[in-house]
């Protein structure tokens, strides 16, 4: 079968410049008037993709994964046309349609309805496909109700499902969607998810997916890619690809950063396993190390907490401190903050931390740090009759038996 | 597969995009259509906005410029005068604006989906036609009003010049749209350069007031006044100075071609620095 996707050494390099944004006259009169006595400085370029080759057949359900900054959506934004790349190329046998990001185009003063027009129509469906389809899509949405009121007056979810909807009964042959079920609720999410899978089968289209949550990933797509720092590291089964980005993660076993300029930073996070290499004993204590540097003396109402996350992204423990319960972080420089579960009840497995440092009065997040890979075994424990099976659960507690 | 195979490749060479534009036709209509409407919603007076500006325009430079400094328009009374040019410079004005601001205010569109670009400041200025034809039944009333009588060679000297001021705006326009794109500041130049073009057209005198002829001709680089000259031709009864219309449309043809060049040329790169 001939592929319906074929990338050829594709490469796409952006200048730091460009990074920086869009620039404003009034610089490039002042970068005019330093070169007069300078030598031109060449701008710094960087790879967000190289030397990327892969062939999608017809039909493939593909997951993209990798951490941030790896490239996955620059691939799809080069996919989809938005930016072209600088090197290579890329065949495509189809149409292609792209949700990066559903709702894009929504006006909040156009009716659902008008909206369903307008977002069908940048999506690339014609007039008279939408009004063939327009029934359909507002029963899949399930906002029937509210379909000729503005959208302004729509919940977040609500907007969701509308977009989500029209998406859903674009008809190409390539589909691509990048973190769009990262909101709406979970019956709407599983309702998605199940859509694209009744289209991939049905109709045989291909779908690529950008996602964080490697549990919708697993479920949703066969075959996965890994990308890292925008080279390609594997193309295979999904299974084999998260263990494979288990690992590349697991590299990442503490958090070292410099400070920024006037704002609180977090500038390590350290963790204390109770065995070697970051190798945590079911029941035994785990403590977390984090170094807070801030920018003067006395700042208050800062907030500090963190998430434990499984393998497939999903939370499973949270902790947090207020400055406002017990004051924390009032020295200037560096401040230490360590927390410690006494017996980490965790069950086997791989897990990863998600720090965030925010600030409650004024409701700022100053960062958000995914960090200190770490695996729980069940060392020194008896085993049960069956072993230790993977994934019976996330949680393993003590409790106590009554029987008569 | 079936049907349509697309090639992605580094942007190379000059296109215009015809094909795909007309591919993706629908788009002029949808973009148009949200803005008219929204700005219907929006607010309460609606499109009466678009009336009232040179409605109100027009009484105030009748009052200075006809009842005060009594500035000569011949056989047209001076509020049919004035509005003849204003509602021409309403629609120069406000296509140059709104298309010069599109893009950044479609920035988010333009970040995640791909359609051909042009399409957002050209429906930018289907908004200003649309207010532009609102403008021109009031300016009919007007002329009925004052028993204003129009010749018949109306009928090929007004879309004449309403189609020299749409090539003079689409490539301002376009040009504009570019520009601040890439540079965010260049939005504060804009309204200045169009105050420039504003006192620089006859839109308030006649550029017969002129005598010398050369500063006719160099005024005449402002494309709005060769399209002035065309609109109010059927209503002086005199045939329009051909000088000043080719100049204009020279000129008009030049921009457009600049400003469709430089859009075509960096567009690619607008999801980038959008």
């Amino acid at each position: 079968m001939s592929s319906i996707i074929e990338i050829r050494s594709l490469g796409k390099k952006y200048k730091l410049a460009e990074v920086q944004r869009y620039l404003a006259l009034r610089d490039l009169l002042s970068n005019a008037g330093r070169q007069l006595f300078n030598k031109k400085q060449k701008p710094k370029e960087f790879w967000a993709l190289h030397d990327i080759d892969l062939d999608i057949q017809p039909g493939d359900r593909v997951g993209i994964i990798g951490r941030n900054g790896a490239g996955k959506t620059t691939l799809l934004k080069i996919l989809s046309k938005i930016t072209p790349p600088t090197t290579g190329n890329i065949k495509l046998h189809g149409r292609i349609a792209s949700l990066l990001e559903v709702g894009t185009g929504f006006h909040p003063e156009l009716t659902g309805r008008e909206n369903i027009f307008l977002n069908g129509a940048i999506l690339g469906l014609s007039k008279k496909e939408i009004q063939q389809k327009l029934d359909e899509i507002i029963d899949f949405s399930g906002v029937e109700n509210f379909i000729d009121m503005p959208l302004k007056h729509y919940s977040s979810g609500m907007q969701l499902r509308l977009a989500f909807s029209v998406a859903a009964h674009l008809e190409p042959e390539i589909l691509l969607i990048d973190e769009v079920l990262a909101v709406g609720d979970f019956e709407f999410q599983k309702k998605c998810l199940g859509k694209m899978e009744e289209v991939s089968k049905k109709d045989g289209r291909t779908i690529l997916f950008v996602s964080h949550d490697l549990s919708a990933i697993s479920t949703l797509t066969e075959k996965c890619l890994l990308l890292d720092k925008g080279a390609m590291i594997s193309f295979d089964k999904t299974k084999k690809i998260i263990d494979r980005y288990a690992g590349l993660m697991a590299l990442n076993k503490e958090f070292i950063s410099e400070p920024v300029d006037n704002a609180p930073a977090i500038t390590r996070v350290e963790l204390k396993t109770s065995e070697n290499n970051n190798l945590q004993a079911h029941g035994k204590p785990l403590s977390i190390l984090f170094e807070i540097t801030m920018p003067f003396e006395n700042y208050p109402n800062l907030a500090l907490s963190f998430q434990v996350f499984n393998h497939l992204n999903q939370p499973v423990l949270f902790n947090w401190i207020f400055d406002y319960e017990k004051n924390i972080c009032r020295k200037k420089g560096k401040n230490y903050l360590r927390f410690t579960y006494e017996e980490l009840r965790l069950y086997k497995g791989s897990y990863f931390i998600r720090v965030h440092l925010a600030e409650t009065k004024a409701r700022k997040k100053f960062q958000q740090i995914d960090c200190c890979y770490f695996t729980v075994e069940m060392i020194n424990l008896k085993e049960p009759e069956w072993g230790w099976s993977e994934a019976v659960c996330q949680f393993l507690d003590e409790g106590k038996w009554e029987y008569e | 597969m079936k049907n349509v195979t697309t090639n992605i490749r580094p942007p190379s060479g000059f296109s215009l995009g015809f094909k795909e534009l007309w591919q993706y036709r629908e788009l002029f209509y949808f973009f148009t259509w949200r803005d008219v409407k929204v700005r219907y919603k929006q607010t309460y007076l609606g499109v009466l906005w678009a009336l009232l500006q040179p409605l109100g325009m027009m009484l105030i430079f009748t009052f200075i410029f006809s009842r005060t400094l009594k500035i000569e328009t011949g056989a047209i009374p001076y509020p049919v005068f004035v509005l003849s040019g204003l509602i021409l410079w309403g629609l120069f004005n406000n296509s140059v604006s709104h298309a010069a601001e599109s893009m950044i205010q479609n920035a988010n569109i333009i970040k995640k989906i791909y359609f051909p670009r042009l399409i957002i400041p050209c429906s930018a200025i289907l908004v200003a036609l649309f207010d532009f034809l609102m403008a021109l039944l009031v300016f009919i009333i007007l002329c009925i009003w004052y028993k204003q009588p129009v010749a018949w060679n109306a009928l090929f000297y007004f879309p004449a010049g309403i189609l020299l001021t749409l090539f003079a705006a689409f490539g301002a326009g376009t040009f504009f749209a570019a520009l601040n794109i890439k540079y965010r500041d260049f939005r504060y130049v804009v309204p200045f350069l169009l105050q420039v073009l504003f006192f620089s057209s006859q839109v308030i005198y006649p550029l017969q007031l002129i005598n010398r002829s050369y500063l006719k001709y160099i005024l005449a680089v402002n494309p709005l006044n060769g399209a002035i000259e065309l609109f109010r031709a059927p209503l002086t009864g005199s045939p329009p100075d051909m000088n000043i219309i080719l100049i204009s449309s020279a000129t008009a043809l030049l921009l457009a071609a600049i400003g469709l060049f430089y859009f075509r040329k960096t567009e690619n790169y607008f999801a980038d620095i959008a």
